[in-house]
């Protein structure tokens, strides 16, 4: 007859509590999250309003990340006919490149790796400041003037990273569709008219659509993470390193992971 | 009466002071965390014009009373009732509201480092949209009472962690409130500095009338503010006379004034208050609760032993 034994019984009890610990703090966490980010999102509609704060984070992560989405996007762009033209050339379809590049940029490589920069330059800003604040009893000192911390301080970074990422891809789309043409023009031989052509005449209403609500949401995710991250901070400055990291990570691995759900729902949703 | 280019403060229940009742009152708290329990039933009052001196060893639990009164925190077990409100079962928002009557002070001065000390000063009056004429006027006069004017556009960087406390005491003080929360404002100062924020709080005290409840681990606090007062008239500090209650000095509206003719509204038929009162946190709960000479001249072997320590 199997049995159990006293002894491994024994054993194995604090183990499972610890399991079931483990598991209900993680969705205290989760919960926490969703709470906090639906008070960001909830902010918006009531007054106080901080649009000044606004304004400037919408500088801070717009304009400032303006340089490396410009630098990065016609690298982007310039890499990705490098790679999709050698494989053309074998089937004689060059001219194929530009719809190629366009649908990579547009649909997929210029919401995602915008984003991705964003999480890695502006998630981590946004955690470290917030975290510091917390560790420096700044956000209680502020909760001590009667303000709120998740109001002055969570929902102008959300509704300023909301509004610029879609803005960003944009611009990172068309500069590295600028930087495809250039490299499909100086190596393929490629003409202006051949390559811009195929690449709008590619795109359609759904691949736009695709394109620019993923940033939206993307958006929603890095500085909702990342507001979560630093205003639990513990631990002082080690602390703040920590929600640092964590923002950068879990940000970008959830965004990446919400990608492929609605990359899913919005081909069905256009039938492709 | 408004005063002339301020908005009025919206009227709501912390606006007056309850007649007869303390102003703050912690009944049998318990709070704890993983490491256990910190507080463990502890019961105390501030009455109107009283200052309250919170005496103990660090880690006694004093800092999580003056969080618990300003409810950034709230107990496991028990009652904070502060200007007849329940705050510990307060909802953050009404919180928010509350915390407009009260200053605090952190005791590492907690202030807004990416905005200049003026900024940090008149917060709470940008936050309430008062005219940009009156908040000049209001910052400029705080920071005068506590002899920080010159460096109203420097950064709290550049402070020294003296001029910081002055600025977060400045901060506190800005909205005129009728209480206010130190929470060990000399904690880590020289000898020099630790008596001139202490005489800043003498000031307040006596010709604002702030209600006060401090923290601190420095018993000297605790005998400077029991034994001297401010002189308004000569503008100094001198020792006080035992047998001269101090009137109450809190305004009609429930603010303190900061001028002189805010502390002449008390009246001279105002009952004597409470004078300050010492209490010795010890284990979680109140070991010692009296007046300074009482702590002073105590029998009591702990006691003698926390002040010869402190010496």
């Amino acid at each position: 007859m199997p049995h159990t034994m006293p002894e491994e019984k024994e054993t194995l009890e604090p183990v499972a509590s610890a399991l079931v610990e483990g598991v209900k703090r993680q969705v205290l966490v989760v919960q926490d999250y969703a709470k906090l980010s639906f008070q960001s999102l909830a902010n918006v509609f009531t007054p106080p309003h901080y649009w000044t704060d606004t304004l400037e984070q919408m500088d801070i992560i717009g304009v400032g990340s303006l340089p490396i989405i410009v630098l990065t996007g016609f690298f982007i762009g310039g890499v990705l006919v490098l790679q999709t033209a050698s494989q053309f050339e074998r089937f004689g379809e060059t001219a194929l490149t530009g719809d190629a590049v366009a649908l990579a940029l547009v649909r997929e490589l210029g919401p995602a790796i915008t984003a991705l920069l964003v999480a890695g330059r502006n998630a981590s800003g946004i955690a470290s400041e917030i975290g510091s604040m917390v560790v420096t009893e700044q956000v209680d000192a502020m909760r001590a003037l009667g303000t709120d911390p998740i109001r002055k301080l969570m929902t102008p970074r959300v509704v300023a990273t909301v509004l610029m990422l879609p803005l960003l891809t944009a611009v990172s789309d068309f500069v590295g569709l600028v930087g495809g043409f250039l490299v499909a023009y100086f190596t393929l031989r490629l003409g202006p008219v051949q390559f811009w052509t195929r690449a709008i005449h590619a795109l359609d209403f759904g691949d736009l659509v695709q394109g620019l609500l993923k940033p939206f949401v993307f958006a929603f995710i890095i500085s909702t993470v990342a507001c979560f991250m630093g205003l639990r901070v513990k631990g002082g400055t080690q602390g703040v390193g920590r929600a640092t990291t964590s923002a950068v990570v879990v940000s970008s691995v959830i965004l990446l992971v919400v990608d492929t759900f609605i990359t899913r729902v919005l081909l069905w949703a256009f039938n492709k | 009466m408004t005063p002339v280019g301020r908005l009025a403060a919206p009227v709501d229940q912390f606006s007056e002071p309850v007649p007869g009742a303390p102003l703050v009152s912690f009944q049998d708290i318990h709070l704890g965390f993983a490491e256990g329990e910190v507080l463990r039933g502890v019961s105390f009052d501030v009455w109107p014009g009283e200052t309250k001196i919170l005496l103990g060893e660090g880690g006694s639990g004093k800092t999580l009373l003056m969080k618990l009164a300003a409810g950034l925190i709230r107990p496991d077990a028990g009652h904070v009732t502060v200007m007849g409100q329940n705050i510990g079962e307060m909802p953050e928002k009404e919180l928010l509201n509350f915390r407009r009557h009260i200053g605090f002070v952190f005791q590492e001065g907690a202030l807004f480092d990416s905005m200049t000390v003026a900024e940090n000063v008149s917060f709470r009056l940008d936050e309430e949209k008062v005219e940009e004429s009156e908040i000049e006027t209001r910052v400029r006069e705080v920071l005068r009472f506590v002899e920080m004017e010159p460096s109203i556009e420097k950064y709290p960087g550049e402070l020294s962690g003296g001029m910081r406390r002055r600025v977060s005491i400045a901060r506190a003080l800005v909205d005129r409130p009728p209480l206010v929360f130190y929470d060990s404002p000399t904690a880590g100062l020289d000898p020099v500095t630790c008596q001139t924020i202490i005489t800043l709080i003498l000031r307040g005290r006596d010709s604002q009338g702030v209600t006060s409840l401090l923290a601190t681990q420095r018993v000297q606090d605790a005998f400077g503010l029991a034994n001297f007062r401010f002189d308004k008239n000569t503008g100094e500090i001198v020792r006080d006379k035992k047998d001269a209650a101090r009137p109450p000095q809190i305004s009609a509206g429930g603010k303190a004034g900061l001028g002189k003719q805010d502390a002449q509204a008390s009246g001279p038929e105002s009952p004597a208050v409470p004078p300050t009162n010492v209490l010795v946190l010890r284990g979680g709960k109140i070991y010692f609760e009296g007046a300074a000479d009482e702590l002073l001249h105590s029998s009591d072997q702990y006691l003698k032993e926390f002040l010869a320590s402190a010496e």
